[in-house]
Order: structure tokens, then sequence, then C-alpha cells
């Protein structure tokens, strides 16, 4: 029987700091993910992390502050603060295991500038330091010794009486089905962008874990909080990082003006995201576009500045869409991002189910509310990767495993999975129901919304739900049936789709992310709260929680 | 555009299983990458080709394939770039590792070595309390090596490897080298002595034998090649001489700047040392196969005409004038 104190689901940032904490806390503790570590997509991170250097002459308050107001007054103040207060010290441990962040002149951490904040405190590797990151955090993980299923999915949560107390998981290598027993489970699955289409997101970010956490009770929170990333590439919508416009670029419509300035003349191109991605949008829509886009103009920084410092995104242009930065202006437009919300979580990352945790995109603690600011998000995944790991540690120690019936469940799973198998041909294909939804969704769940299309989109959702039911997967081998996987992670992709479309549709006013056509100013006398969703009896529950304020009073936010 | 990929597959599941080749016609848009053409081939055509994919961006290291018989990313070449005359793309796995299923080849080995290298930093003396004070140009070399994204296309590739997979290789050598070339790794001075102790022994940075191949392979610029050079010149610097391949260096540099050409027969005897009978010996029967065939160096080694150029430049090497 495979069985530990903790096991952590995915392993991203989030997922390796997790179980490195935990095993350092003491735990029996695994990591199993679906790609190997270092594949995961915390690699495509790659503006940088925030923190307040008090040595720097700054000061944790003031990161919090940018927080509350990226957040449009939406997330909560207390995890805000622990976020905040602990980033120093996670950003140094981080160097002390390797990471080589880029210095000054004096031999220490370099910072940029980046949006929503009013001073330089995002420290990098250049243009990829998620990668850096993440590939050090994979040392890191060699180094303590946690057991690591690698290349195994996990396709279901085992609960008895209502207590999770184990996973189903298919070894993708195999095509085996094996249930892990565990004391706590922490879901460091990261997002869901692929719900979307495009995105900037790897393909391999399909919700697993926020789908399967709703699934078995968790309550998901902030779910309609979507955000457009201002600058992602035309044509596949790969990413172009905001450290082009922290190291000074410029967005451009049409006729070469600078347009930021007519909605945040202050900050201009550096506004929070919400705020550039609605500006593009509205430019974009007034018919002050290029073939759908704006233009990121990079060319008066100098070749120099970009080989050293955004090397990577000029790769992208030129390898992707043939265009060299330095010389000429690249087309972006928003795009899908990132999930502000997902399984609602407390400061150690324990959810409402017993013994369950999350942390990292999965995760809302929420330290984002409406709108994550750049380089806020590497920062969550340590931060509280860390914390939760700490605290499943320490629970495990008090919890005994749960006895389950191994081979009925094994069974079961190897079943369904089997039935799927062994569905007709009806000429529909896993990728035309994906396709489906993708689009759906970002035709009427992106910058701008209305209650017709989300309606529009629910029904959409609906009727790919009925076809997923049916849909047959070509492949019906054991070894490395990544036509399988593909087709579990659509089930779970359907279950994230409904639960933003429910949640954006609940949620009358425009705030962060959300901007409604039919509600179109934030209303804090009725929508000042979070809007939270739970898997009922017909469909999704909504419910509500209140957004905690310590410090800081919602005001209207100027950029 | 109308490409068509030409695909090694392999089912360990069929009743015959060989790898076998399978074409697909595939329309595409003028960007396309050969990913995008592979990705559509799956999602339209036939569901049952296995392929790793994720980032599409060249950052996360899985669709490492040999498109037209060298290794590289399918995300980062372009399907325009990639065809024939004939609007033929040739798709295989990664070599060196095995195929597991089509495209999919066993990453353990690639693995296995990079663990083999302790790859995590170790510093000897006391933890700062702040960050550790480093230049900002050291750091920039290093980001040179931890740019890599472990696709493995520098291992598909390498030739030492394809005939003796005991070598470390050059993924797991430039890992080595993003350790000790960090100025935080090893002692005070940031020396990573033990390392390359460890990294000196048969298997490890001698092994190479400079082809190139994974230079011209990586995807992201790393040139591992280079890297296991700049741990030899680390290695000897830190006094690790006593090696064949240290020797075999220090025999051919003074060979050459003593006569003005190599002297294969000293640089053979200085390489495993002249005192080590039972390595000399062994090169007998290879010394035998040259007589026979007249390949035998000259035992009587003689200076090259105008030697003294050569010499001055040796000098001029080893003590570089102060601009």
């Amino acid at each position: 029987m495979l069985e530990h104190d903790v096991l952590v689901i995915g392993a991203g940032l989030a997922g390796m700091r997790a179980a490195i904490a935990a095993k350092a806390g003491g735990a029996d503790t695994a990591i199993i993910s679906k790609v190997h570590p270092v594949r995961s997509h915390s690699n495509a991170a790659q503006g940088g992390i925030n923190a307040a250097l008090i040595d720097r002459g700054d000061n944790w308050e003031d990161h919090a502050y940018d927080t509350v107001k990226g957040s449009d007054f939406l997330g909560d103040q207390d995890a805000i603060e622990v976020m905040c207060q602990s980033a120093g010290t996670s950003l140094i441990d981080m160097e002390h295991m390797g990471v080589t962040f880029n210095r000054d002149d004096a031999g220490r951490l370099g910072t940029r500038a980046f949006g929503g904040q009013r001073r330089a405190r995002t420290f990098f590797v250049g243009d990829f330091t998620g990668q850096a990151m993440l590939h050090v955090m994979f040392e890191q993980l060699i180094k303590s010794g946690v057991r690591s299923y690698e290349e195994w999915f996990v396709t279901g949560l085992i609960q008895e009486d209502g207590q999770v107390c184990g996973v189903t998981a298919l070894e993708i290598r195999t095509g085996q089905v094996y249930a892990i027993r565990a004391k706590t489970v922490i879901f460091c699955t990261g997002g869901l962008g692929r719900v979307f289409e495009p995105s900037t997101n790897a393909l391999i970010v399909t919700g697993d874990g926020i789908a399967l956490a709703y699934n078995a009770g968790a309550r998901l929170m902030d779910m309609e909080m979507v955000q457009y990333h201002p600058t992602t590439l035309a044509g596949s919508g790969v990413l172009i990082s905001e450290a082009a416009r922290g190291e000074g670029a410029y967005l451009l419509d049409k006729n070469g003006d600078r347009f930021m300035e007519k909605y945040a003349p202050n900050m201009m191109e550096l506004a929070s995201r919400d705020v550039v991605s609605r500006a593009e949008q509205t430019e974009i829509n007034a018919g002050n576009d290029v073939d759908g886009c704006v233009l990121l103009d990079c060319r008066h920084l100098g070749a120099e500045l970009i080989q050293e410092k955004l090397s990577q995104i000029r790769e992208i242009g030129i390898d992707l869409i043939g265009i060299d930065m330095v010389k000429q202006p690249i087309p972006i437009r928003p795009g899908m991002h990132y999930i502000m919300g997902g399984i609602k979580t407390d400061v150690d990352g324990l959810t409402n189910l017993p013994g369950v945790y999350a942390a990292g995109e999965c995760a809302c603690v929420s330290v984002h509310g409406g709108n994550r600011l750049g380089a806020n998000s590497l920062l969550d995944t340590i931060v509280f990767g860390e914390r939760s790991g700490n605290h499943a540690a320490q629970a495990a120690r008090e919890i005994e495993y749960v006895d389950f019936d191994v081979d009925g469940v094994v069974d079961r799973e190897r079943e369904r999975i089997q039935d799927m198998l062994d569905r007709p041909n009806n000429d529909d294909r896993v990728a035309s129901v994906r396709l489906g939804m993708g689009q759906s969704m970002n035709a009427n769940l992106a910058v701008y919304r209305n209650q017709a299309g989300m309606q529009e989109t629910l029904g959409d959702l609906d009727e790919l739900r009925e076809r997923y039911s049916k849909v047959p997967v070509d492949n019906k081998g054991r070894v490395f049936n990544t036509d399988l996987v593909f087709a579990l992670e659509l089930g779970f992709m359907l279950d994230c789709a409904q639960t933003i479309a429910v949640s954006a549709l609940d949620r009358q006013d425009s705030r962060g992310a959300q901007s409604r056509t039919d509600f179109p100013n934030r209303d804090d006398e009725n929508w000042m709260k979070h809007v939270v969703v739970t898997k009922g009896e017909g469909g999704p529950d909504i419910s509500y929680l209140p957004v905690t304020v310590t410090q800081w009073t919602p005001e209207e936010r100027k950029y | 555009m109308e490409v068509t990929l030409r695909i090694r597959r392999y089912d360990p599941e069929s009743n015959r299983p060989e790898s076998y080749w399978e074409e697909f016609p595939v329309s595409l848009e003028g960007n396309a990458t050969v990913l995008d053409a592979l990705i559509k081939v799956r999602e339209e055509v036939d569901g049952t080709l296995s392929l790793r994919c994720s980032c599409r961006s060249s950052i996360c290291g899985s669709c490492a394939v040999r498109i037209n018989g060298q290794a590289g990313l399918a995300c980062k070449m372009q399907a325009a770039d990639a065809v024939d005359s004939d609007g033929v793309i040739v798709v295989e796995p990664p070599g060196v590792m095995p195929v597991v299923k089509d495209l999919v080849v066993d990453f353990k080995p690639f693995w296995d070595k990079i663990r083999e290298v302790e790859p995590y930093l170790q510093p000897q003396g006391e933890e700062p309390e702040g960050e550790y004070l480093a230049s900002n140009e050291s750091m920039l070399h290093l980001s040179g090596v931890t740019s890599c994204i472990m696709c493995g296309a520098c291992v598909s590739d390498c030739t030492v490897l394809e005939v003796d997979p005991t070598f470390l290789g050059p993924a797991a050598l430039a890992k080595a080298y993003r350790f000790t070339a960090d100025p935080r790794d090893g002692d005070e001075e940031g020396v990573s002595k033990e390392r390359l102790e460890k990294l000196s022994e048969v298997t490890g940075m001698w092994d190479c034998t400079r082809c190139s191949e994974c230079v011209q392979v990586c995807p992201k610029g790393v040139a591992p090649m280079d890297r296991i050079m700049a741990l030899r010149d680390q290695a000897m610097e830190a006094g690790l001489t006593d090696n064949n391949g240290s020797r075999h260096a220090t025999a051919f540099t003074e060979s050459v700047a003593h006569s003005g050409w190599l002297d294969e027969l000293q640089l053979t005897v200085k390489s495993v040392g002249a005192g080590n009978v039972p390595a000399l010996l062994g090169f007998a029967p290879v010394g035998l196969r040259a007589l026979a065939r007249g390949k035998m160096p000259p035992i009587i080694h003689k200076s090259i005409e105008n030697v003294e150029g050569i010499r001055k430049l040796a000098e001029k090497l080893e003590d570089p004038e102060p601009e």
C-alpha cells in the first residue's frame, strides 16, 4: 500500500515548496505530478517576484497597500499582510538556495519596476524568473529526499464519511491505476488557463485540482476573477512579460499614440493589469487596433538592455511571429492569463475540508482579490506553499490513516476509465469539445462581460457537458496514453468553466478583472464581498463571504 | 501551407512492437510550429500519437524531438523552416534514451545523471543574514547556464553517449558547471574543489570529445561543450592534474609549443603517465595495427620549419602582456 503523511498534488513552485517544508517538518512526504517537476507551469512566470526589503528603504505595508489597491479592495487584508510580511524572508531563502537573481552595482539583489506598484520591488532573473526559481526548487527537492511520483495523474479523491483519505492516480507510463493513502493532501495544481482559448497558459494547465476539490465539497471563491494579461502575442497568445513595460516599453495604438495617457495618466503602461487590459480592449473595440491588436514598442530600450533583461521574449517574438522587438514593435492583445479565484483557504492553506490544503494558483487565500499584481504570484507560491507544508506536517501528527476498501476503490476507478475507452466512435472529438468551451469562455467571460453573453456560455457548457459524456477516446492502449489524459482533463475543465460563469453572472458589479457592461460600476454597498461556489445537488450553489479589512478602507482606484 | 509529417511511431503494445514510419498530411497557418503540426495530427486525425508538450514557448523542455535528424524543440521550430523541397518534415523521438511510445522517451537515465552531480548549492561558509553579495556579471554568466530547460536535446545528439552510456553527458556537466562557477558554492573563494575532483573522474568532464553537437542543437544557447571546457580549466587551476585528461591537455600544449605540431607517441605516454606500464601495454595492439598500415608516427619527432614563431606565440599565450 502506498501511503504518506502528506501528499502534495502538483510539483510546481508551490507544490515543491510545500513538500520540502512538510518533509523538514518530519512528515513522510510525497509529491505527485502529471508532468516531471521542471515541466511545471511556474516556468512561465517571467518578470519577477515582489518583496519589500527593509534594507532598501522599502516596507511591507507599502507593498501590502499596493496589493490591496491592485485587488480592487477585494483581497483579504489579513492574508495580504501575511504574504507581504513574509516576502523578504522567503525571497532571501530562495537566494540562499541558489537562485541567480540579477544584482545591482553593489552586488546586492537588483530590482525592476512592475505594474501597480509605487516603487521598484520586483526581484528578477532576466525574464525567466519562474524557470530559474522552479529549477532551484527542484534542486532542493532532490536534496530533501521527498518521494516523487512523476508523470502520475490524479484522477480522483478518496473520501470516507466526508474525510479525504487519499487519491486514485493513473501512472501514465504504464496505464496502471493506484490508490495512495494520505493523512493530509495539499493541492498545488496551478490554474485553469486552458479553459479559455487562447490563453497564455501551458497545455497542462487544466484546473484538475480546483475541480477535484470542488467535487469533494471544497468551497471555491472569487472564481469570476479571471486575469487577462495586457501583453499576449498575436496568434498563439503566448505571454510577453510585463517586464518589457517594467523596463520602459510603450503601448501604442494604430496611430502610434501612447493611449494609456487617457486611462492612467500617472502610471501609464504600468497601471494594474486589469486597467491596462481594459484600456487596450476599449481601443481595439473603438477601431484603433492593428489587426485586432495594439503594439508593444521596445525599440527605444536598445539592443543591449533587451539582450540582458528581455532575451526570452525577444526570442519568442522571433520564433513565433518572425518579429525582432529590437527593430519592430510587436502586436499584442489582452489574453487569459491567471485565475485569482480558487480553492478557498485560510492563511495556512487549510480548506473547509479537514486534512485538505491548497496553495499557489489553485488556491484563493485571497491575496489577489479582483486583480493580481504582476510578480505577486511567485511570491504567493513560495509563501503559502511553505505555510501549507508546515501546517499539514503538523496536522498529520494528530491524524490517523483512514481505512478504506483499496481494491474496491481501484477497481471502480479502473472501470470508470475503461468505460471512457470503450465508448463507441460518434465522430465527435475531445479537442473539438475543448475548443468549443474555450471559445465560448473567451467570447463571453473575457475583459468585458454581460448577462446575455454569460448566459449563452452557460447554455453552451450544458451542451458541451452532454457531448463530453459521450466523446470517444481514440487511443485504447495503456502505455503513455496522452489521449486518455486529455479526456480526463477536459472533465475537470468543464467543471471549472461552469464555476467561473455562474460566479461572474452572480456578481452584479464591476470590480477588478470583472467588467460588466450591464453593471459598469463598483458597488461596495452590495458587492464588497466574495462570491463562493460549492457543488450542490443540482449544480453549483452560490454563497458569500465577507472581505477582511484591517487597515485600508476601500476607495476609488486611480493610477 | 500544406506539409507532410513523417513520424517515427512505436507502440509497445502492438502485436509486432517495432518502430515504423507513418505520414500525415496537414494544413497549417503560416506561422505554425512543428509542435502545432503534431498537435493538429493528435487532435484532429489520430489521438493515438503520444508526445510530451506543454508550454509552446521553449521554456518547459517537454517537446524535444528529432526534426529532420537533429534534436530540437518542436515548439521552437517553424514548420516552414523545417520542410524539405517535397514539403516533408521528418519527426523522430530523441536519441540515446529508450523509446516508451512514439515520440516519448524514458528520461530516467537523464535525471539519474543530473542527480549524480549533486545538483544543489553547497556553500561551505556561514550563511549571511541577507543575500550573498555577488557581481551582476557572475550572475549573468550563470544565467547563461541556468537557462537550460533540461529538454535533453544535447543528450539526444551527444556522440559520446551514443557509444558510452556511462558518460555524464552534456546536460549534467553543464548543470555541474552552474555550481562550480557560482561564487556562492564551495569554499570562501568560491572554489568547488570536491565537485571538481568528482567530475575529473572517468565518465566526467574529460570524456567529452569536443564534437560540438550539443552546442549546435541546444535550443537555449547554453553551449554545454563550452561549459565542459570551462570545467576542465577550473579543475586544472584547482590543481587536479593527476588524471589522463589533464595530462593529455598539458602534453598536447607542450608538444605544440615546443615543436609546432603534435608528437603523438609522447602524447600517449604523457597522458597515461610514463610509469603506467599496464596502460601503455594496452596501447600495443593499436600501435601494431598502426605500424602494419604505415600510420605509426615518427619515432624521432622533428620541429616544423620556423618553429620560433610558434614558440613566441606560445610564450605570449602563457604570459600575455598587460593591455
